[in-house]
Parts: C-alpha cells; sequence; structure tokens
C-alpha cells in the first residue's frame, strides 16, 4: 500500500503536510445580477442568469444569510456576479463574517482602507485587441491604475484561441505593473466566432502556459499539471465531465453514482434563496467546459488517485498549492 | 454487550479498508497508528464515508468538529468504543 509518506522525500512530504489538513469550504455567491460591463462570452448573462432571482437588497438580510453560511461550516466565500463592486456593503457583510474573495473585473476600486487583506481577482480576457473586441474596452488600462502593486489582488487571465502566441505579451504587461495572474481558458458560451478551441489549439496554449510559467515564475500562479489537466481534460486517465464535475450545487446534486465532490459547495442566486447547479452556467455543455475552479477543484478532489505513484502526488501537490495561493491559505 | 476494544479496532479497520478501497493491506495489518491524513493521504470527505458507516453500525453519532481528533485507526475505535452503549 502507498503512503504518502513511502511516495515523498522530505521536501515535498513538508509541502504535502502545509495543505492536508487546510480543509477549505467553498460557496460562491452571486452578488448582484447587475454589471458595468457587456462582455461576449460571460456565461452570468449569455445563460439569463441575471434572470434567475430579483436580487435582495436588504442589507440586513444579507447579513443573517451570510451567519446562517458560516454556520453550515463555510469558510470561504467566492463573490462574483454580475459586478461584486457595485455593491460595497454587500461585499463587506461577507469580509467581516467570512474569508473572502471578489472577483471583479477591476474598473472600481475595492477601497484597501476598508478591505485591507481581501483577495481581489480581476477577470482579463488578452490584450487590448482582444479585450476590445469581447468586453468593448481595452479594461487593463484602468484595472492595472487601480491595482498596481497590490499584494492581495491578481489577474484571473481568460485566455482565448485567438491569444495564442501573445500570451506572453499579456503575462508581461501584468509583471510589469507588479501583480500576480492566474490562468483558464474561455469556455465560449456565446459561440463567438473564432474563439471556440480546437486541439491543434489546446496543445499549443498549453505549451504557451507552460512557458509562461517558466519564465515569470514569481507572478504566474499555476502548475504545469493544471495546465495539462485544463487542456487536456483528462486526469488519471478519467475525462472530465458532468459525472466528473466536482463543483455542484450539493443540494442540487442528484448524480449516481456520486463522484468526489466539492462537500457543501452551493451556488447562491443573488435573492439568497435560489441556487445554480454549478459554479458556471446550467446552460453549459460540460464536455467543453473549460472553467479552470472546476477543474482545479477535480484534481483537488480525487488526492487519494494520485497515490499511485510520487510523480502523481507531487503534481497533486502544485494543484493544490496554487489552489491554496490564490486564496492566500498559502502566501504568495 | 459491548464489545472490546481490539474488536471494534478490527471492524473500523475493515470498514477503512473497504470504504476507502485500500489494497494491499489487511485488517490485521493494517498499522493502527498510521495518520490517515498524513500518511495515507484521505480527506474530509472520505472520512465522512467512514463515519456514516461507523454511526449505523454502533448506533452512536460522531460529530463533525470531532473529526480532527480521528487522526488514526486506534484514536477512531477509542472514540467509537467510548460513545458505544454497553
Amino acid at each position: 500500500m502507498n503512503t504518502v509518506r513511502s511516495l515523498l522525500d522530505d521536501e515535498w512530504y513538508e509541502r504535502y503536510k502545509r495543505i492536508s489538513r487546510l480543509n477549505i469550504r467553498s460557496s460562491i455567491y452571486d452578488v448582484t445580477d447587475r454589471c458595468n460591463l457587456r462582455c461576449k462570452g460571460c456565461f452570468f448573462f449569455s445563460s439569463d442568469e441575471h434572470k434567475a432571482a430579483r436580487e435582495e437588497k436588504d442589507p440586513a438580510r444579507w447579513v443573517e444569510f451570510i451567519e446562517r453560511e458560516r454556520e453550515r461550516g463555510v469558510n470561504l466565500a467566492i463573490l462574483i456576479g454580475g459586478e461584486p463592486t457595485l455593491y460595497m456593503d454587500r461585499i463587506e457583510a461577507f469580509y467581516k463574517r467570512l474569508p473572502t474573495y471578489c472577483a471583479t473585473n477591476g474598473q472600481i476600486k475595492v477601497p484597501r482602507d476598508r478591505f485591507p487583506d481581501m483577495m481581489v481577482g480581476i477577470s482579463l480576457w488578452g490584450d487590448p485587441e482582444t479585450e476590445k473586441k469581447l468586453r468593448g474596452r481595452d479594461t487593463f488600462a484602468v484595472s492595472s491604475k487601480n491595482y498596481a502593486g497590490d499584494p492581495y489582488t491578481y489577474y484571473l487571465y481568460t485566455i482565448t484561441p485567438r491569444q495564442l502566441g501573445r500570451l506572453g505579451e499579456v503575462v508581461k504587461r501584468i509583471d510589469d505593473v507588479g501583480l500576480k495572474v492566474h490562468m483558464q481558458l474561455l469556455s465560449n458560451d456565446e459561440g463567438v466566432d473564432g474563439f471556440s478551441w480546437t486541439e491543434a489549439q489546446l496543445a499549443q496554449v498549453r505549451d504557451e502556459m507552460d512557458a509562461a510559467l517558466e519564465r515569470y515564475p514569481r507572478s504566474v500562479i499555476s502548475s504545469r499539471y493544471y495546465h495539462e489537466v485544463l487542456t487536456t481534460r483528462i486526469m488519471m486517465g478519467r475525462r472530465f465531465g458532468w459525472q466528473e464535475c466536482p463543483s455542484v450545487t450539493e443540494p442540487m446534486d442528484t448524480r449516481s453514482p456520486q463522484p468526489r465532490r466539492l462537500i457543501r459547495f452551493i451556488r447562491w442566486a443573488a435573492d439568497l434563496k435560489t441556487m445554480h447547479r454549478c459554479c458556471t452556467s446550467a446552460t453549459r455543455d460540460c464536455t467543453t467546459c473549460m472553467d479552470g475552479a472546476a477543474h482545479m477543484s477535480w484534481v483537488m478532489v480525487n488526492k487519494r488517485e494520485h497515490l499511485r505513484s510520487t510523480q502523481d502526488l507531487q503534481n497533486w501537490i502544485t494543484v493544490y498549492e496554487m489552489f491554496a495561493k490564490l486564496y492566500r491559505f498559502l502566501p504568495w | 454487550m459491548k464489545p472490546d476494544i481490539k474488536a471494534v479496532e478490527q471492524r473500523v479497520a475493515e470498514i477503512i479498508i473497504s470504504e476507502l478501497k485500500l489494497e494491499d493491506v489487511t485488517a490485521d495489518s493494517f498499522d493502527r497508528g498510521l495518520d490517515l491524513v498524513d500518511e495515507l493521504g484521505i480527506d474530509s470527505m472520505d472520512l465522512t464515508a467512514v463515519v456514516l458507516v461507523l454511526q449505523d453500525e454502533y448506533g452512536i453519532t460522531i460529530d463533525e468538529d470531532d473529526y480532527p481528533k480521528l487522526k488514526n485507526l486506534r484514536l477512531i475505535a477509542e472514540y467509537v468504543h467510548a460513545r458505544m452503549a454497553g
């Protein structure tokens, strides 16, 4: 029987022990149905999730809800939207009660005197040309000024096929303003012409992601194994899809057999009553889902699968460390 | 009548091996002091699966706040044994 200790040398074993008892229990919250951008390919609007429920506007009800979530065992609140920064009071209600991560397009600055150490993830879809095509403006020009050098902020770079050959430039721009970057791939929910991936493009983007990690190891928060799993959608011989995804809202999860999954995970709509099926759009074809968080969670919940060899377990550790760094459970 | 602690240990070993589908180990050879997280690599989902069987089999309740105490087979057996009617 392989044990963790039998597979790892002292250095890797210490790395394993730093993460083995973190026991992170996250859930995702739509803070609002509104946004100050309308991006092509944004699952929230393309699948009409902004119409799923009327958002709760009473601050006291948000506080009550968050207290219930804390009692439910949630220890990481992931705020999405719409654009959460349109409602700082709701963000603050979470921040005062739970470790909180706020996804944003970065056009409105989170005031650091009010949220000194809250993790902020800024969405970025590429170079200025791609940003203008998909989002109507070069959001980086504003977000990089708002957050340059911020030690609790990173860019979540959603790579599109049009970014092939340009990935290094984008990462360099981020590195130049003293910020970190994490990468995932566009799922192209709206079928924008030229933004769906081919297998050859996925192989190329994997090479470019590996190269970016190698060239900017201090700025890129990632793992080669994550790149492999995300671009092949295969882990330990299994293919990603509905029957494998760990990020399904627990009370709505009727899959049988039950796959390994995030415990107590729920994605809540902004009415604080409605649940969404999963961490992304319920209309998305899971076989083409490129969601980075879903893929890293897929690796993380399948730890013992990776006890087959030293390399497999080291791969698992690098992905878990990446996740822990993204939410500052481990220092950068 | 309440079984002795050794019998509980043996049965807990069988349950862990079965629930976690462990290979190359038997209830007799299972190291009672093996750290389940740091050595065996189990996570909270694995532990929950084991706990559900233990609760059914022994008619006890195991509070999730107590999971950190259940570090190895011996400690689980002692925990279960202490809560059994008898």
